[in-house]
C-alpha cells in the first residue's frame, strides 16, 4: 500500500458531554478507540495514517475534566486544562511554580493554548523511526531500528532500555514526579490513583504504552499535593531551538532546605530513558548536605551511574550530569 | 517636485492584500469542476518501478484518471541528469513516482493509498565520500558525478582510490583525483612564504529551503491554452521554463504567480511539478489542483548541498593570507548541476585575496533530494567554513580578528576566482569599519571569553560577499492618458519588494509622485518584459537598470512630444509632477496624460507601435499587446559595464554559551552592507536581518538527517529540521549601510538578498569559537550535543566527516 502523509482520512468522530458518556464509548470501540485531548499528539498520527482509529472520542466537551480547584492543602487539575493556564494559574505559578515552568516550555504559546496538561502527560515517544511509521517493536514489530549499529540516536535514551530506546518527551511528566503528583485514572469498573512515579512506564512493562493507562482507561485529574508547596524548585529544559522543541534533557526538581542544609529532594529528569526518572539515589546524596556545587557534582555523578549511551547520544551524560548540578547548586 | 523614492520607506502594493489574507496564493484559487491530485512517493532511496497496479484506485467512485512517468502526454525532459515530474526510477525517498486526479482530495489520497506499486530496490548511497570509494556504490545507474568539459557534459562514474582513503585515514578527508581543479599562484610557494599555517577538516551539512509556501500549483486549459497558477520566485524565467518543458510557444501559456511565499532559491524557475496538474488536466479536460503538503515539500522543495572539505591556510606574520588550498566534496543530491562548490572558491578568493590559491572539488550524486540554489550557494557555506579559521589565525598571531579582515578584504580593485575577473565596485573594508563602529567591536571583544555565571561570552564576525547584479534586462512601462506611469515587471514577487522598490528607479526618471505610479506584475497576460530571474540577487541592479532605461526612453518621447507642440528644442524640457515643461519657463508645458494621448495619435515608437530591434521577443509580444495605450518607454539595459557585481554583508554577533548545557544564546547581532545605493531602508533592514535569521538556523540548529543504512530522512518535519525560531534570535538586531552608489550603474543600487545568510551563519560560528577560547568546531550546525562534548572534552557524537546527521 502506498503511503500518504500529511492528510487526516475521514474518520468518526464523538464528542461527549460527561466521562460517563466517553468510557462508554471508550468501551464499545475497545481497542480501536482514540482519547483526543488537545491534538497535538493525535493529529501527527492522524495525519500520517499510521494510527487509524475507528473512533474518536474528543474530550473537549467534558467539563469536568477541565479546571484547577484546590483541594485541601493541594490542587486538583483537570487533564483538559490547557497548558497555558496551568502556566498561569495563581495558585501554580504562586505555590507550585514547578509546573508552570514546565509547562511554560512547552512548544509554542499556540501549541500551549490548544494542549493540554493531561495530553502532554500522556503523549506518546517522538523517536523518529516509530513516528515515521517503521515497524519496530514498540509498533508492533519486532526489531528496534533506532539501536542498530549505523542509526541516528542522538535523541534517543542512556538509561532503561529494553528492546525499545525512545525518550518519554513530556516536560511536565518530571515536574509531576517532583511535585509528587497523583494521576487518577477512571475506566467502567472504577477509579484507580497512581503516584506520577508509577503512571509512567517504560517498554519493559509494555513496549507499546507510555503510561499505565490501557485502552477504556481515562486519566480524569492530576491531583497535586500540598507536600511540596512554596518549596524552591528548579527547571531546566536543554534544546537545540528556544521554541517548539522537545527537550534534549529537561531536570524538575523541588526541594526543601533548613539551617543550610537540604532536609528533603524530589529530583527527577526527562529526555533520559522511554519514561522520566526520579533519581532517588541522587535524592538521598543530597538530603542532610549543603546545596552547594559540589553536593551537585556528586549528585551528578550519581545520577548518570549505570547509563549505557548509544552512538550518538553520549552528549546526554555530561547535560544531564550537569543539570543535576545545578538543581542542587540553584539553592545556594 | 515630486519627492524621489529612492531612499524612503514606502509600503509595498501588495501588502494590504498580504496582510489582510486577500492575497491569492496559488492553492487559493478554485476554478469550476477542478479536480485534485494526490502524489504517490517513492518509498525507497533508488529503485525501479517494476509494475503499477491502479485497478482498485481506478475503480473508486471519484477517481477520474492517473498519470505515471509512462503516459504518452508526459513531456520528454532531455538534458544531463535532468528531473522529470515522475519517475520509474526514483534517486531518493519521497520523489514522485505517479499522481493520481479525482473529485476530490480525500478521495485521491485513498486512491493513492490503493494503488499497488512493485519496487525493485536499487543500490543507493547517501555520503559521497561513500560513493567515490573503490566499488562505493553510485547513486544513479551511469555513474555519480557529471563530467563537463567544454560544451561536454554527461554522467560518469569517479572513484578515487583505496591508497586516496588510506591516506587520509577516517577523520580526514581523502584527497583523491578532483573533477574541478584551478590554481592562482603556486600554493605551495604560499606555504613557505607563510608564518603561520592553519589546516582543518570542515563539515558543512545540507540544509532545506523550507518556503512557509509549498510549491502548489492549478492549471486548466481553454481553447489550447494552458492556464497554471504556481508559485514561483521569477515570473518571466518561469513562464519560458514552462513554456520549454512542455513543449509549447509562451503565448500559450498563461503563468499566474502574483504571490510567492518564499522560494530561497528553490522556485527560481519552473519546478519540474508543475508539470503535474498541467499535464492532468490537459489529459482530463478539467482544472486540476496539485496541492502540496509540508511532507511532500521537504522531498521535492530542494536543498543547498553540502560540503566536506579540507582547507588550508597560509598567514604572514601581517596576517595577509599568503595560500588557500581548498578541497570540496559536495553532496550533489539526486538531479541537476549545483555550482555552489565552484561559487565556493571563488568566494574565498574574493574575501581574502590570497597571494596563492588552488581550488579543487569533486561534485557526487547521492540519493537524496535534488539540491538547488540556495540563499547565496556555496558562498554562505564557504564563509561559515573559513571565519571561524580566520579567528584562529588571528588569535595565533596575536592580531585582532577584525583587522585581520581588514588586511585581506579586496578594495575597488579587488578580484575573483579562477580568471581573476574584476569587480563593478566594492567598499568592502568601509562596510568593516562602519560595522566596527556601529556594533561597540573594540569594546565588545574586551568581553571575548569572559563569563557570566556559567555563560562563556562569545564576539564574532562573518564577512558575507555575494552577487549582487546583471546586466542586459528589459524595461517596459507606458504613460496612460490618465497620467499615470504603468511599470511592468517580469520579475517575480518573492517577498522581497522587488517588484515595488525596483520600478522606482522608473519613477525617479521621470520625476514622478510615487502615488502615480502603478506596478504590474505576476500574469503573463499582463505583458510583462523579459527579466531577470529573480536569483543571484540580480534584481535589484539588473531591474533598477532597466526600468531606468526605460524611464529615460520615456523622457526622451516626453521631451519630443512637448517640444513638437510647444517649439523649442527637446533637451529645453525637463519632467515633474506629472508634467513635461520648458526648464526655463516651468508654465510652458503638458501634462503626462496630454502627452500620452499625443503619443497616442503620434503612433509609431511613442505609442509602442515601433520598437528596439535588440528587445527579448518575450518583451515584444507585451509591447506589441500594450501598443496604442499610451506613451510607450521600452529598452534593454544597455549601460553595460565592467567587472562583476557584489554585495556584501558584514555580519557582528555576541553570544552567551553555557558552559555546563551547550546552549548558545545569541545576545547581539548587527549587519552592515555594501549594496550600493539603499532603495527601501526598512526593505533592507528586513533582507539584512531576515537572511541573517536563516543564517542562525544554518550555524545552530537546522539538521538534514538520513539514516545510513536505509537512506531515509528524518528531518522533514519542522520540528525535527529546527530552522529556527523568533525566541533564538535577539529582540533588537542593528544595521547599516555603507550607501555608497555603484559607479557603473545609473542607479548604483546593488542587490541584497544572498549576503545576509552568509553573515549571520559566519558571525555566530565565529562568535561560538570565541566563547570557547578560540576553538574551532569545523562542523555546522552547532548544535548542543556538537558543543557540549567541546566543552566538556568528552567524545565528539559524530566523526569529523560524518554526513546527514
Amino acid at each position: 500500500m502506498a503511503v500518504i502523509r500529511d492528510m487526516i482520512p475521514p474518520c468518526e468522530l464523538f464528542q461527549p458531554a460527561s466521562i460517563g458518556d466517553a468510557l462508554n464509548l471508550l468501551d464499545q470501540y475497545g481497542e480501536n478507540s482514540w482519547v483526543l485531548a488537545g491534538g497535538l499528539d493525535s493529529f501527527d498520527w492522524f495525519k500520517d495514517r499510521i494510527k487509524r482509529p475507528e473512533a474518536i472520542v474528543d474530550l473537549g466537551g467534558i467539563e469536568e475534566l477541565s479546571g484547577i480547584r484546590a483541594d485541601g492543602d493541594g490542587l486538583v487539575i483537570g487533564p483538559m486544562t490547557s497548558l497555558t493556564e496551568v502556566a498561569t494559574h495563581p495558585d501554580i505559578v504562586g505555590r507550585f511554580g514547578l509546573l508552570a515552568q514546565a509547562a511554560e516550555h512547552v512548544a509554542t504559546p499556540q501549541i500551549r493554548n490548544q494542549g493540554t496538561l493531561g495530553g502532554n502527560l500522556a503523549q506518546d515517544t517522538r523517536c523518529w523511526y516509530y513516528r515515521g511509521g517503521w515497524p519496530c517493536y514498540r509498533a508492533g514489530g519486532n526489531i528496534c531500528y533506532a539501536s542498530a549499529p549505523k542509526a541516528m540516536n542522538a535523541e534517543h535514551c542512556v538509561f532503561g532500555a529494553s528492546r525499545c530506546v525512545a525518550i518519554n518527551p513530556s516536560d511536565t511528566a518530571p515536574a509531576t514526579i517532583a511535585l509528587d503528583a497523583q494521576m487518577v485514572v477512571t475506566n467502567s469498573s472504577g477509579e484507580t490513583v497512581y503516584d506520577a512515579e508509577d503512571f509512567f512506564i517504560g517498554p519493559g512493562i509494555d513496549i507499546e504504552r507510555m503510561t499505565v493507562m490501557e485502552p477504556g482507561d481515562l486519566l480524569t485529574a492530576i491531583r497535586i499535593p500540598g507536600t511540596w508547596a512554596g518549596a524552591d524548585f528548579y527547571f531546566e529544559k536543554i534544546r537545540d531551538r528556544q521554541s517548539w522543541d522537545f527537550s534534549l534533557v529537561t531536570v524538575a526538581s523541588a526541594m526543601r532546605t533548613s539551617g543550610g542544609t537540604i532536609q528533603d529532594a524530589r529530583i527527577s529528569v526527562n529526555g533520559v530513558a522511554p519514561y522520566p526518572m526520579r533519581l532517588d539515589e541522587a535524592e538521598r546524596a543530597v538530603i542532610g548536605q549543603a546545596p552547594t556545587d559540589d553536593i551537585g557534582v556528586a549528585a551528578g555523578d550519581i545520577a548518570i551511574r549505570r547509563a549505557q549511551p548509544l552512538r550518538h547520544n553520549a552528549y546526554k551524560l555530561p547535560l544531564m550530569k550537569n543539570l543535576v548540578r545545578r538543581a542542587v547548586r540553584a539553592e545556594v | 517636485m515630486a519627492e524621489k523614492a529612492i531612499g524612503r520607506d514606502i509600503a509595498p502594493p501588495d501588502l494590504r492584500a498580504k496582510i489582510t489574507g486577500r492575497a491569492k496564493y496559488a492553492e487559493d484559487f478554485r476554478a469550476e469542476g477542478m479536480l485534485f491530485a494526490k502524489l504517490l512517493l517513492s518509498p525507497m532511496p533508488h529503485c525501479r518501478v517494476r509494475r503499477i497496479d491502479p485497478s482498485a484506485a481506478l475503480a473508486m467512485e471519484g477517481v477520474v484518471d492517473i498519470l505515471t512517468a509512462d503516459d504518452p502526454m508526459m513531456p520528454e525532459i532531455t538534458g544531463v541528469a535532468a528531473e522529470a515530474a515522475l519517475t520509474n526510477e526514483p534517486l531518493y525517498e519521497g520523489e514522485p513516482v505517479l499522481a493520481v486526479a479525482a473529485v476530490d482530495e480525500t478521495t485521491a489520497a485513498d486512491a493513492i493509498e490503493a494503488i499497488r506499486v512493485d519496487f525493485e530496490p536499487l543500490p543507493f548511497v547517501v555520503d559521497p565520500l561513500d560513493s567515490l570509494r573503490p566499488g562505493g556504490p553510485n547513486a544513479r545507474l551511469d555513474g555519480n558525478i557529471q563530467w563537463r568539459e567544454g560544451q561536454t557534459r554527461e554522467i560518469r562514474e569517479f572513484k578515487w582510490t583505496d591508497d586516496d582513503f588510506d591516506a587520509a585515514g577516517p577523520d580526514r578527508l581523502p584527497m583523491g583525483e578532483p573533477q574541478v581543479e584551478w590554481n592562482v599562484g603556486d600554493v605551495e610557494d604560499g606555504f613557505e612564504d607563510a608564518d603561520l599555517v592553519l589546516e582543518e577538516t570542515i563539515l558543512h551539512q545540507s540544509l532545506s529551503h523550507h518556503p512557509m509556501e509549498p510549491r502548489s500549483c492549478m492549471a486548466y486549459w481553454q481553447n489550447g491554452k494552458l492556464y497554471l497558477h504556481g508559485s514561483t520566485q521569477s515570473t518571466a524565467r518561469t513562464h519560458a521554463a514552462l513554456a520549454n518543458r512542455l513543449g509549447m510557444d509562451q503565448s500559450d501559456v498563461v503563468l499566474v504567480a502574483e504571490y510567492c511565499g518564499g522560494g530561497f532559491g528553490s522556485k527560481i524557475s519552473s519546478a519540474p511539478i508543475m508539470d503535474v496538474p498541467a499535464i492532468l488536466s490537459r489529459k482530463t479536460g478539467r482544472p486540476v489542483m496539485l496541492r502540496i503538503n509540508r511532507y511532500e515539500e521537504t522531498y521535492i522543495g530542494r536543498g543547498r548541498p553540502g560540503f566536506q572539505s579540507f582547507a588550508k591556510m597560509g598567514f604572514g606574520n601581517d596576517g595577509r593570507v599568503t595560500a588557500i588550498d581548498l578541497y570540496i566534496v559536495q553532496d550533489a543530491g539526486s538531479y541537476g548541476s549545483s555550482g555552489d562548490f565552484n561559487t565556493a572558491g571563488t568566494v574565498a578568493s574574493l574575501c581574502y585575496q590570497p597571494e596563492n590559491i588552488r581550488f579543487r572539488a569533486v561534485s557526487v550524486y547521492t540519493n537524496t533530494p535534488p539540491r538547488s540554489a540556495q540563499r547565496a550557494p556555496g558562498g554562505a557555506q564557504i564563509v561559515a567554513m573559513l571565519e571561524p579559521i580566520m579567528d584562529k589565525a588571528a588569535r595565533e598571531l596575536g592580531m585582532d580578528r577584525l583587522a585581520i579582515r581588514q588586511v585581506n578584504a579586496p578594495g575597488p580593485d579587488g578580484w575573483l576566482g579562477a580568471n581573476q575577473g574584476t569587480l563593478s565596485s566594492c567598499f568592502a573594508r568601509e562596510a568593516l569599519d562602519l560595522g566596527a563602529e556601529v556594533f561597540g567591536w573594540e569594546e565588545r571583544t574586551q568581553l571575548s571569553a569572559t563569563r557570566r555565571g556559567t555563560k562563556s561570552i562569545g564576539v564574532g564576525i562573518g564577512i558575507s560577499p555575494f552577487v549582487g547584479g546583471s546586466r542586459g534586462m528589459d524595461g517596459l512601462l507606458v504613460i496612460r492618458p490618465d497620467g499615470k506611469l504603468y511599470i511592468h515587471q517580469g520579475i517575480g514577487n518573492l517577498g522581497t519588494h522587488s517588484i515595488a522598490d525596483t520600478a522606482r528607479a522608473a519613477c525617479d526618471v521621470l520625476g514622478m509622485d510615487w502615488n502615480d505610479c502603478e506596478v504590474v506584475w505576476g500574469d503573463t497576460s499582463r505583458n510583462l518584459p523579459w527579466s531577470s530571474s529573480q536569483s543571484g540577487s540580480q534584481t535589484t541592479h539588473a531591474h533598477t537598470r532597466a526600468n531606468h532605461a526605460a524611464a529615460l526612453d520615456a523622457k526622451g518621447k516626453l521631451q519630443e512630444i512637448a517640444a513638437g507642440a510647444l517649439g523649442g528644442s527637446p533637451d529645453a524640457y525637463d519632467c515633474a509632477d506629472g508634467r513635461v515643461f520648458q526648464a526655463a519657463n516651468p508654465g510652458r508645458g503638458m501634462t503626462f496624460a496630454e502627452a500620452a494621448r499625443r503619443a497616442i495619435d503620434m503612433g509609431g515608437r511613442y505609442s509602442g507601435h515601433e520598437l528596439p530591434d535588440d528587445l527579448n521577443p518575450m518583451t515584444v509580444a507585451s509591447a506589441n499587446n500594450l501598443a496604442g495605450e499610451g506613451l510607450m518607454g521600452v529598452s534593454r539595459d544597455n549601460y553595460g559595464g565592467d567587472g562583476s557585481i557584489w554585495s556584501w554583508v558584514m555580519g557582528f554577533a555576541q553570544v552567551e554559551v553555557d558552559v555546563e548545557t551547550g546552549q548558545i544564546d545569541l545576545t547581539e547581532y548587527t549587519g552592515v552592507t555594501d549594496c550600493g545605493t539603499v532603495l527601501h531602508p526598512r526593505n533592507l533592514a528586513a533582507q539584512i536581518h531576515g537572511g541573517a535569521v536563516q543564517g542562525f538556523g544554518q550555524a545552530r540548529s537546522q539538521k538534514w538527517v538520513f539514516d545510513p543504512q536505509w537512506g531515509v530522512a528524518f528531518a522533514k518535519r519542522f520540528y525535527t529540521a529546527r530552522p529556527p525560531g523568533i525566541l533564538d534570535v535577539p529582540l533588537e538586531m542593528g544595521w547599516a549601510a555603507v550607501g555608497e552608489p555603484d559607479p557603473q550603474t545609473p542607479v548604483g543600487a546593488k542587490g541584497i538578498g544572498e549576503p545576509p545568510i552568509g553573515a549571520g551563519a559566519a558571525a555566530i560560528a565565529s562568535a561560538v569559537a570565541d566563547a570557547l577560547g578560540g576553538q574551532c568546531l569545523c562542523r555546522t550546525p552547532l548544535t548542543t550535543d556538537v558543543v557540549l562534548a567541546a566543552l566538556t572534552g568528552t567524545e565528539q557524537p559524530y566523526r569529523p566527516l560524518e554526513t546527514h546527521v
